[in-house]
């Protein structure tokens, strides 16, 4: 076993005015490798240590006016230059309303920069060894006592002196510290040659492959077979049919399953004069209404057909469907409003089945009552 | 922690000192009678800010006071007094205010009964803002303040020949009882003399932003008288640690005053609801923008970045100016507020302002001496006092 290297002596105190004394006696002694360690912070030992006021605030101080200044200019960039909106009527520039954003972000950059900062640039992470790990002087100072201890590469290093200085501050046990063996030329594997290599290798395979799978890959040859088949497709040209067209229109006279012809079409005195409504007024017929108008005539109408929804203003207004007018119409003309449209509303044929349609025409004439109820529906 | 026991000996005040109090009041009296002679509306509105601005000073240090009881802080303690001294401005302000209430009907509109006829908003609000209702309220203000101002200092002086250490937690049950009724009466007292200058406008985050002013003012008032006296020598072997923390205490404050004053200029200008907006209009039309947007630099930027570094907290120098700049900051804040109401297209600056601003300035140093001359400047009977001496961050 090869010789062991001292890294330290250290010295251990039963009380916090000890610790203050002995801190600043080693300090105008002279000594600059030092370091106290105690169970909690020790009020005054910055001054009794003699210590350098911290450099730590302008960690803070660069990174909060870096987040500063990323805030003013994410905002700036995203609603001056890349997507501006008129929002509320401000100028696409506007300071106030960038302001609490600014102050996030320098309060967020500062405050995570200064904890990182602190732990790599002062802890000196991913340091884990560390000759103090693992001695005594670390588990009584890590419990109730305090602990000081001058490095063995101090320029006044002189260890009988530095023990007898001890004892005569009161030092209940004084103690030598020692390198582990492998701490001694002790390098960070992270920083490894080979270890940085292989990060280095890995990261480019992995993105490289990514990039080769999902942009090359898929279009060669036999993973490109899915892409290419032998088929007519939506918008495509074909040599089959005369018009040169791979979309096919259906055989002329060709009906729907349940549909059955509109014979009014362009004809609503027609409609109005000849169309019954085939449902009876059930309860289930009722709901059904209920439902698809709800669905379908709501979102204009409004649902209790006031022409009230929340379009209106936006858009022009819908009507009311308990004007005198629409009341006086039969449920044929109702009916065929809803298969044809009317000025700016579309038909509604496509999306509601014949029974559904009326199933709405007995809905509003429901509403409509419930707003002109005649005496007799009182009983 | 080797420090040796304080020795307290009553020393006078430097003779330079109380003699700039005289001269700044002396002057400061001949030109508010003068002003008022001349120009009896605008003195009333100067008169109203003085007051509001010394309100700011008196009522703010009662206020730390009592928070020193409630947090048991002991940093303060050996300086505890100097806050008690400038308390006793609680004691003149009904005085000041008699001139404030003889001008009523030129500083507020809705004291005016046939323009309350005629305003339906105003209508609305006469329920509370009607003359002898307004007059209950500002008696009330002045009964809290006085009657809390004598609880909290008579058993601090008491303490000094009883030592008993029991009237600590009487003045910490006192304070408890204090601090509702002084977050009610300050937010109130600025709704009532400073907000409804503009009847029509409201915010309700304005008595937290008059707050805001006040704890700057009265800390800043604070900063500097201490540290002034502490460099003479009056309060034994003081350290950098106890500076420090009234920068940082400082600095605190001048953040959270931005924080406020921003709170209410940025809801107000993105709901721009005219009913709100109107106010801050005024102050952004004609020279009084440059007021506004100077207020960013001198109200926060300034002390803002001299107080940042750590250094700056304990440079004595820094600190007192600073505290200076801070105070008339805060006196042109309450001038921000209600001289716009009474002057829209300019700013009426001349020797009539000045006038008031040395007599404010002058009635806190003359009010400070005379409470110095009567009481103990360090509160010798204090359980706390020589672990506040003794004190190290």
């Amino acid at each position: 076993m090869k010789e062991n290297l001292l890294y330290a002596i250290s010295a251990l105190f039963d009380s916090p005015d000890k610790i203050i004394k002995a801190a600043e006696k080693v300090a105008e002694k002279g000594y600059k490798k030092f370091d106290v360690n105690t169970p909690y912070p020790v009020h005054g030992m910055d001054g009794a240590m003699k210590l350098p006021p911290s450099k730590l605030g302008y960690f803070a101080l660069v990174f909060g006016l870096t987040g500063t200044v990323a805030a003013i200019s994410l905002m700036s960039f995203t609603s001056i230059f890349d997507y501006p909106i008129v929002i509320g009527g401000k100028p696409f520039f506007a300071l106030p309303a960038f302001v609490p954003i600014m102050f996030e972000l320098t309060v967020l950059s500062a405050a995570v920069a200064t904890v990182i900062s602190l732990i790599t640039v002062f802890f000196k992470f991913p340091n884990n060894s560390h000759p103090l790990h693992d001695t005594d002087y670390m588990k009584n100072v890590s419990i109730d006592k305090y602990g000081l201890y001058i490095k063995a590469d101090d320029e006044k290093f002189d260890k009988g002196e530095i023990e007898a200085l001890f004892k005569e501050l009161g030092a209940f046990k004084i103690e030598e510290i020692y390198y582990d063996e492998e701490e001694i030329f002790h390098e960070h594997k992270i920083f490894d040659k080979k270890f940085v290599a292989a990060l280095v290798l890995i990261s480019i395979f992995v993105s490289g492959g990514t990039y080769f799978t999902l942009n090359k890959l898929m279009f060669m040859t036999p993973f490109d077979w899915m892409m290419n088949q032998n088929k007519g497709k939506v918008q495509s040209a074909s040599i089959f049919f005369e018009d040169g067209l791979s979309m096919r229109k259906p055989v002329d006279g060709t009906v729907k399953r349940g549909a059955l012809p509109y014979q009014f079409q362009n004809k609503p005195e027609l409609a109005s004069k000849y169309l019954v409504n085939p449902l009876l007024p059930s309860k289930a017929n009722l709901k059904l209404g209920e439902k698809k108008y709800n669905t379908f005539c709501s979102p204009c109408h409004g649902y209790h057909a006031e022409g009230d929804s929340r379009l209106n203003g936006q858009f022009p207004n819908p009507p009311t469907l308990h004007s005198n007018k629409v009341r006086n119409w039969t449920d044929g003309r109702i009916y065929h409003v809803i298969m044809e449209g009317q000025n700016i509303m579309p038909s509604y044929s496509a999306q509601l089945t014949r029974e559904e349609r009326w199933a709405i025409v007995l809905y509003i004439r429901a509403l409509q009552r419930s707003l002109n109820a005649k005496e007799t529906d009182l009983e | 922690m080797s420090s040796e026991k304080f020795n307290y000996e009553k020393k006078n005040l430097p003779e330079n000192f109380i003699k700039l109090g005289y001269i700044m009041l002396g002057t400061g009296l001949i030109l508010v009678a003068l002003s008022f002679l001349t120009d009896k509306t605008r003195s009333a509105f100067n008169m109203l800010s003085v007051l509001m601005f010394l309100t700011s000073i008196g009522i703010g240090s009662l206020f730390l006071v009592g928070v020193e009881y409630l947090t048991d802080a002991v940093w303060t303690t050996p300086f505890r007094r100097i806050a008690e001294f400038l308390a006793s401005i609680v004691l003149i302000l009904p005085l000041l205010a008699i001139p404030v209430y003889l001008n009523l009907h030129d500083l507020f509109h809705w004291t005016h009964l046939d323009v309350v006829e005629t305003d339906k908003i105003l209508k609305g609000k006469s329920a509370y803002l009607n003359e002898s209702f307004f007059t209950i309220r500002l008696i009330a203000y002045f009964v809290i303040w006085i009657l809390f101002y004598f609880l909290l200092t008579r058993n601090s002086r008491k303490q000094d020949e009883t030592k008993d250490q029991k009237l600590t937690k009487v003045n910490i049950r006192i304070s408890a009882a204090f601090m509702p009724l002084f977050a009610l009466s300050i937010t109130f007292a600025a709704f009532d003399l400073l907000m409804s200058l503009e009847p029509h406008w409201f915010s309700t985050i304005f008595g937290v932003y008059y707050f805001s002013g006040t704890v700057l003012a009265s800390l800043a008032t604070f900063t500097f008288i201490m540290v002034y006296l502490s460099e003479k020598g009056y309060f034994g072997n003081i350290v950098s640690d106890h500076y420090y923390s009234f920068g940082a205490l400082l600095f605190g404050f001048v953040n959270f005053w931005a924080y406020i004053a921003f709170s209410q200029y940025m809801l107000i200008w993105y709901a721009n609801l005219p009913e709100e907006t109107f106010w801050f209009l005024q102050r952004w039309n004609g020279p009084w923008k440059y007021v506004s947007l100077g207020f960013i630099i001198i109200h926060f930027l300034v002390p803002y970045i001299g107080l940042l570094s750590q250094p700056s907290k304990t440079n004595p120098a820094r600190l007192k100016f600073m505290s200076v700049w801070i105070l008339v900051a805060h006196f042109i804040d309450m001038f921000w507020i209600s001289m716009p109401t009474f002057s829209k297209d300019s700013i009426p600056f001349s020797w009539n302002e000045l006038g008031f601003l040395f007599f404010a300035l002058g009635l806190v140093i003359t009010i400070f001496a005379i409470a110095y001359r009567k009481y103990n400047l360090v509160p010798i009977g204090d359980p706390k006092l020589q672990r506040g001496l003794n004190f190290r961050l």
